[in-house]
């Protein structure tokens, strides 16, 4: 094991446990992790975005522009321009400008949900959830088949049917929307198992990283 | 200038966006992948002035002296040196990288695992099977969490070994997610989707403008 490997492993090893501490009660050592996870982290999305964002697809073609002297990435002037708009925020005079901006991302970002949405979410769940009817008319489904067919699609519609509010949940609507509700438990039932099954995965590997490589770390020393 | 401007702006684009994605034309094609390109120029200033308020509001903490003002010091740390070495050394830098590896990693996945030891205290106040549909919920989630281990299918075999259900929690588990809680995750979904496509055409017509703030 190389010295910064062992380093490594002793800083990683101290946040974990410094994290850990709150288990306890709130400490300076947990304080100290925290505020640093916030400076890493912001750093960390800052030189991600710069260098996934920024550097392709703004200065590479500004530096191929000046160096050959072609005039195309000179248009990659604007972009930047729309986005320096975004430090009007500091000057109160001029912080209408920030709408700028904003009005450019926000208007790419719901012109662009419109047809992915619609594909992705709308068009292709209902093709799911009715797909296997076809099977059924070709008669290539089993008994069981067909049974999970049919409690898929009763399961959507009551699961919609809770949610729709244009008429009053009285009658049939009222138990449409019970057999939803009883769906939406199960779902969300499921989600928190998996929720809880992610969480202590990575609970198991901190201690297995604990116990193993910051363990043999301190073996190696004597 | 002030509220008409960027009202135009929003509908270029959001109008643009819709129609690019429809036309294989060439150019329609350029247009797309140029406002993309527009976007993810714009996307960093965005978080780099978060990061402006960011180091405003610790900056306040330090000047007043309020509670814990000290850890402030940490965070401008932390920014301060992964910011510098990422921008003048690029992120394929192995102090970088090994920043990230023994800093930034570890510290995510501990955050994220005390999630397992707070959700153990939230689950015993919320799996009190006192209705139908709470008791759905327990059912359900346990299912789910024992299919995931191997430990599980061991209890559920300790205690189902008489019934026909003996060796099945796996595959119980996957029948569960794959059909009822799929269908009330489409349910979910169609409904959240109209919602976003209703609220995009708000958004691009004019008609919703909370975006554009108080003010003039």
């Amino acid at each position: 094991m190389d010295f910064w490997s062992f380093i490594g492993i002793w800083v990683a090893a101290f946040l974990t446990l410094s994290i850990y501490s709150v288990l306890y009660r709130d400490n300076p050592f947990y304080r100290f992790a925290e505020h640093l996870f916030v400076g890493v982290s912001v750093g960390y999305g800052i030189v991600l975005s710069i260098y996934q964002g920024l550097v392709p697809f703004a200065l590479k073609p500004l530096w191929e522009t000046v160096e050959t002297g072609a005039p195309e990435g000179f248009i990659k002037l604007i972009p930047i321009c729309i986005g320096l708009l975004f430090f009007a925020r500091l000057s109160p005079r001029h912080t209408w400008l920030i709408r700028y901006p904003i009005a450019i991302l926000i208007g790419f970002g719901s012109g662009i949900a419109i047809p992915n949405v619609l594909r992705a979410n709308i068009f292709e769940q209902t093709r799911g959830t009715i797909a296997p009817f076809a099977e059924i008319a070709a008669g290539t489904l089993s008994g069981w088949g067909i049974f999970e067919a049919v409690l898929m699609v009763v399961g959507v519609i009551c699961t919609l049917t809770y949610f729709f509010f244009a008429v009053e949940h009285r009658g049939p609507v009222k138990w449409l929307s019970k057999v939803g509700i009883a769906f939406l438990m199960i779902g969300f039932g499921s989600a928190f198992g998996n929720t809880v099954m992610g969480r202590v995965a990575l609970l198991i590997q901190r201690v297995d990283f604990l116990l193993n490589d910051w363990i043999a770390s301190i073996r190696a020393l004597f | 200038m002030k509220r008409q401007v960027p009202l135009v702006l929003c509908f270029v684009f959001g109008i643009v966006m819709i129609l690019t994605q429809f036309s294989p034309h060439s150019v329609s094609q350029w247009v797309y992948e140029e406002v993309i390109s527009w976007v993810l120029i714009i996307g960093p200033f965005a978080l780099v002035l978060a990061t402006v308020t960011l180091i405003q509001t610790h900056t306040a903490r330090i000047r007043r002296r309020t509670e814990h003002w000290q850890y402030s010091f940490v965070v401008f740390a932390g920014l301060i040196i992964m910011v510098l070495i990422g921008i003048f050394f690029t992120p394929q830098n192995s102090v970088f990288e090994w920043l990230y590896n023994n800093v930034q990693l570890p510290m995510d996945a501990t955050m994220f695992s005390l999630l397992a030891f707070f959700i153990a205290s939230a689950a015993y106040r919320a799996f009190r099977a006192r209705t139908f549909e709470a008791s759905l919920l327990l059912i359900t989630a346990l299912i789910v969490m024992m299919g995931n281990v191997p430990v599980g299918d061991f209890i559920w075999n300790k205690v189902l070994f008489w019934t026909p259900w003996e060796d099945g929690v796996s595959w119980w588990r996957q029948w569960i997610l794959d059909n009822p809680n799929l269908s009330a995750r489409r349910g979910i979904i169609l409904g959240v989707s109209l919602g976003v496509i209703s609220q995009s055409i708000r958004i691009i017509l004019g008609i919703e403008r909370s975006y554009l703030g108080g003010g003039d």
